[in-house]
C-alpha cells in the first residue's frame, strides 16, 4: 500500500471528525437494519440465524405490493402537484417581486416550517374533516348539501396535506434556479422573436430545469416515506409504506421482517431516483 | 441623403422621476454605421434598448422604416441585438443559438442548417457548430451572437458595448471585423459604446449624449475638430484648455487674448459654446495641433510661443510633452499645463524635462467655447 504523504494525513485528519460523525449516525443505524432484515423472527426476540425469509415475504406479500405501490403513487401525484404549484411560486418571487422584497417572501414561505409538522397534519383534518372548515363552511352557504366525501381519509386529503406541506421543499430550488438566469437571455430569445411565452418555454423552463429535478428529488424522497400524514389524515385506514414498517416493528415486534421492508423500501427509492436523475441527463440534456 | 431607417422624434424616457431620455431627436439612416456616445448614465442604452422595444417610452415616436413602433412588440421589431453579455444561451449549442431565432422560418432542415453554416462562416466560426455554448471565449461568445442576429436578416443591428468585454488586441481586432461586416451585410447598425476612440474608428455618424440629450450629432472628423460644445471636446480625445478674454468682436470674427498665446483673431467656425459651469470662455487646441521645435529649427507657422517642459512621456511610436507656456497664468493667476503630442521620427531626439523650448502653432487649429 502506498505510503500517505503529509498532504494526504492533513486531508484525512480533517475529514475524519465529520467522517466518524457521519457513519455513526448515519452508517450505523442502516447497516443495522440491514442485518436484521437477514435474522429470523422468534416469540418476542430476535434469533440470530440468517435468512431469506423476510424479503421472500415481503416480495411476494400482496398487502406489501400494494401499499408499496400506493405509497409509490401517492408521492408521485405529492410530487407532481408540489412542483407544479411550487413552479409559479417560485417563478413569481423571482421574476416579479421587487428584489428588495424577495427575502421577505422566502421569508413568509418558510413560515409553515416554524410550526411543528404534526401540528399542521392535524389542522389540515380541521379544514378538510366532516364538520371541517371546508365543508361546514360549503354548507353553511347552502353550496352543497351533503359535506364533500373526496376530500375525507382519502389519498386526495394525504396528497392535499403532503402537497402542502412540502411547497417550501419545491419553492426553494426552482427559485434559486430561476434567479440564476441570467436576464439578458430572456431578452435575447424576445429579440430573436420569440413571444413571451415561447422564450419561456425554450429558455426560462430549460434552464430552470436543473431546480426543478432538485425539487422533485426532494419532494419525492421524504414523502415516499412519510409516516405522520396517512396516520393522522388517511385516518389509518390507508396505510403507506411507514406505517407497515411502524406496525411490523412496534405493534407486532416483528423487527426482521419491519427492517427487510425498510430495505427494500430505501432500495426502490434509491432506484427510482438514479432512473429519474439518469433519463433527465438524457433527454432534458440538462447542464450548467 | 440616403433614407432614414430609425427616426425618433421627441423621445423621453422617464423611471420614475428620473428624467433619463431628454427629447431625443434623431435620424439614422439606411445602410450606415451609427453610434451612440457618451459616459455611463447619459442615457445611450435606454436609448438603444429603446428602439429595440425592451423600453417603452413615456413620450415621442420611434420609427425604423417608416413604421410607428408604439405598439411593436420587441419579438416583432426588425432589429436584432448583440447584447453586452452576448446573452449565449448556454443549454444550447454553438448552432443551436444560432438557429434560435428560425423556428418559424419555413425552410427546410437541410437549408436552415446551411444557413446557420455560412452565419457562422461569416463571422470565421466555421465548424464550431456542434461546440457547447458554454466552451467558447470571449471573442467566440461574440461571433456567436452577432452570427445569431445577423442570421435573421433584421433591418437594424443593435449593439450594446459589444467590444467592452474584450481585450485591448482581441476589441481592436474585432473593430475592423465588424467595420468589414457592417460593409458587408450592408445593414445598419447602431453601436453604444463609451470608448470614444471605438466610436471614432467605426462610425459613419456619432451621436455624443449626456443626461439624456444629444449634445452633437456628426461624422468622427467633425466631431473630433470642431466639437460642438467643450464638453463634447474633453470627452473625445485629449484637448488642452487655456483661459481667454475677448478683446473685441466684429459681425464674422472674435478677437480673443489667450494666456499664454497672445492674441488671436478666430472666425465663426473656429467658435462653439462653452460648457454652463464654465468660469468664461476658453480657448482648446488638441495635443497634436502644435508642433514641439528643436533647438535652431525652422517652420512655416504663423505663430510661436516659448515654453518650458514640465514633463516626458514616451510612448514608443509618440511622445507626449506637458508644457508650462511663457505667460500661461497671465489671466487668472493658474499655471497650466498644456500636452503636446510629437511623432517620434528616426534622427530626432526627444527632449528632457526642463528644457526651454518653443512651439510652433496656427490659430487654425485653436477652438474658442464661449
Amino acid at each position: 500500500m502506498a505510503k500517505f504523504d503529509a498532504e494526504a494525513r492533513a486531508g484525512l485528519s480533517l475529514i475524519a471528525p465529520p467522517f466518524l460523525y457521519a457513519a455513526l449516525i448515519l452508517a450505523a443505524p442502516i447497516l443495522t437494519i440491514l442485518a436484521y432484515s437477514f435474522l429470523t423472527d422468534g416469540y418476542l426476540e430476535i434469533i440470530g440465524d440468517f435468512t431469506w425469509a423476510n424479503y421472500a415475504q415481503v416480495f411476494t406479500d400482496p398487502i406489501v405490493r400494494t401499499v408499496m405501490l400506493r405509497s409509490l403513487m401517492v408521492a408521485a401525484i405529492v410530487t407532481l402537484a408540489t412542483v407544479l404549484t411550487a413552479f409559479p411560486i417560485a417563478y413569481y418571487v423571482s421574476f416579479m417581486v421587487r428584489p428588495e422584497r424577495k427575502a421577505m417572501w422566502l421569508f413568509l414561505i418558510t413560515i409553515p416550517f416554524w410550526t411543528s409538522y404534526l401540528i399542521r397534519v392535524f389542522l389540515w383534518k380541521v379544514i378538510l374533516g366532516y364538520n371541517g372548515v371546508v365543508n361546514s363552511s360549503l354548507t353553511g352557504l347552502g353550496i352543497i348539501d351533503e359535506p364533500l366525501t373526496f376530500i375525507l381519509y382519502n389519498v386526495n386529503a394525504i396528497v392535499m396535506t403532503l402537497a402542502h406541506a412540502y411547497a417550501p421543499f419545491a419553492i426553494l430550488p426552482i427559485f434559486v434556479a430561476l434567479e440564476k438566469i441570467d436576464r439578458s437571455l430572456l431578452e435575447a430569445g424576445r429579440d430573436l422573436g420569440e413571444s413571451r411565452a415561447m422564450t419561456f418555454w425554450r429558455v426560462t423552463l430549460p434552464l430552470a430545469m436543473p431546480g426543478v429535478i432538485a425539487a422533485t428529488l426532494i419532494v419525492f424522497i421524504p414523502t415516499i416515506g412519510d409516516y405522520v400524514t396517512p396516520e393522522v389524515i388517511g385516518g389509518g385506514k390507508i396505510p403507506m409504506i411507514a406505517n407497515l414498517i411502524q406496525v411490523q416493528m412496534l405493534a407486532l415486534d416483528n423487527r426482521p421482517l419491519g427492517s427487510a421492508l425498510a430495505v427494500t423500501a430505501m432500495v426502490i427509492v434509491a432506484l427510482v431516483s438514479l432512473l429519474f436523475l439518469f433519463l433527465n441527463r438524457r433527454f432534458l440534456k440538462v447542464r450548467q | 441623403m440616403t433614407e432614414a431607417m430609425i427616426a425618433c422624434k421627441g423621445v423621453h424616457k422617464y423611471y420614475g422621476d428620473y428624467h433619463a431620455l431628454r427629447g431625443i431627436d434623431l435620424t439614422i439612416r439606411a445602410g450606415e454605421f451609427f453610434s451612440l456616445l457618451g459616459p455611463s448614465g447619459c442615457g445611450k442604452t435606454t436609448l438603444l434598448r429603446t428602439i429595440a422595444g425592451f423600453e417603452d417610452i413615456s413620450q415621442g415616436v420611434v420609427l425604423i422604416d417608416g413604421r410607428d413602433m408604439g405598439d411593436v412588440p420587441a419579438n416583432k421589431r426588425p432589429t436584432n441585438m448583440v447584447f453586452q453579455s452576448y446573452a449565449i444561451f448556454p443549454h444550447l449549442t454553438v448552432a443551436q443559438n444560432v438557429a434560435f431565432g428560425l423556428r418559424r422560418d419555413p425552410r427546410s432542415k437541410a437549408d436552415k442548417a446551411a444557413a446557420v453554416e455560412e452565419a457562422l462562416t461569416m463571422v470565421g466560426l466555421k465548424g464550431y457548430g456542434a461546440r457547447s455554448a458554454h466552451a467558447l471565449s470571449g471573442g467566440q461568445r461574440q461571433r456567436v451572437a452577432l452570427a445569431r442576429a445577423l442570421i435573421l436578416k433584421p433591418k437594424v443591428l443593435l449593439l450594446d458595448e459589444p467590444l467592452s468585454a474584450l481585450d485591448r488586441k482581441m476589441r481592436e481586432q474585432m473593430q475592423v471585423e465588424l467595420i468589414k461586416l457592417q460593409r458587408q451585410v450592408g445593414i445598419t447598425f447602431v453601436l453604444v459604446t463609451h470608448d470614444q476612440e471605438e466610436a471614432l474608428v467605426m462610425s459613419d455618424r456619432i451621436a455624443v449624449m449626456f443626461e439624456g440629450e444629444i449634445a452633437q450629432l456628426d461624422g468622427p472628423e467633425a466631431l473630433y475638430a470642431r466639437p460642438a460644445t467643450r464638453r463634447v471636446a474633453d470627452f473625445i480625445g485629449v484637448m488642452n484648455f487655456l483661459p481667454a478674454r475677448i478683446l473685441s468682436e466684429s459681425a464674422s470674427t472674435v478677437t480673443v487674448e489667450v494666456a499664454g498665446l497672445g492674441q488671436v483673431e478666430l472666425p465663426e467656425r473656429q467658435i462653439s459654446r462653452a460648457d454652463p459651469d464654465d468660469d468664461g470662455p476658453m480657448i482648446g487646441f488638441r495635443p497634436e495641433t502644435m508642433t514641439l521645435l528643436g533647438p535652431g529649427a525652422t517652420h512655416s507657422q504663423p505663430r510661436e510661443t516659448d515654453a518650458t517642459i514640465d514633463e516626458v512621456v514616451y510612448y514608443g511610436d509618440m511622445t507626449y510633452y506637458d508644457l508650462r507656456l511663457d505667460g500661461a497664468e497671465a489671466l487668472d493667476g493658474k499655471a497650466r499645463p498644456v500636452r503636446i503630442s510629437m511623432r517620434n521620427v528616426f534622427g530626432r531626439d526627444v527632449q528632457e524635462v526642463g528644457t526651454r523650448t518653443r512651439l510652433a502653432w496656427s490659430p487654425g487649429s485653436l477652438v474658442l467655447f464661449r
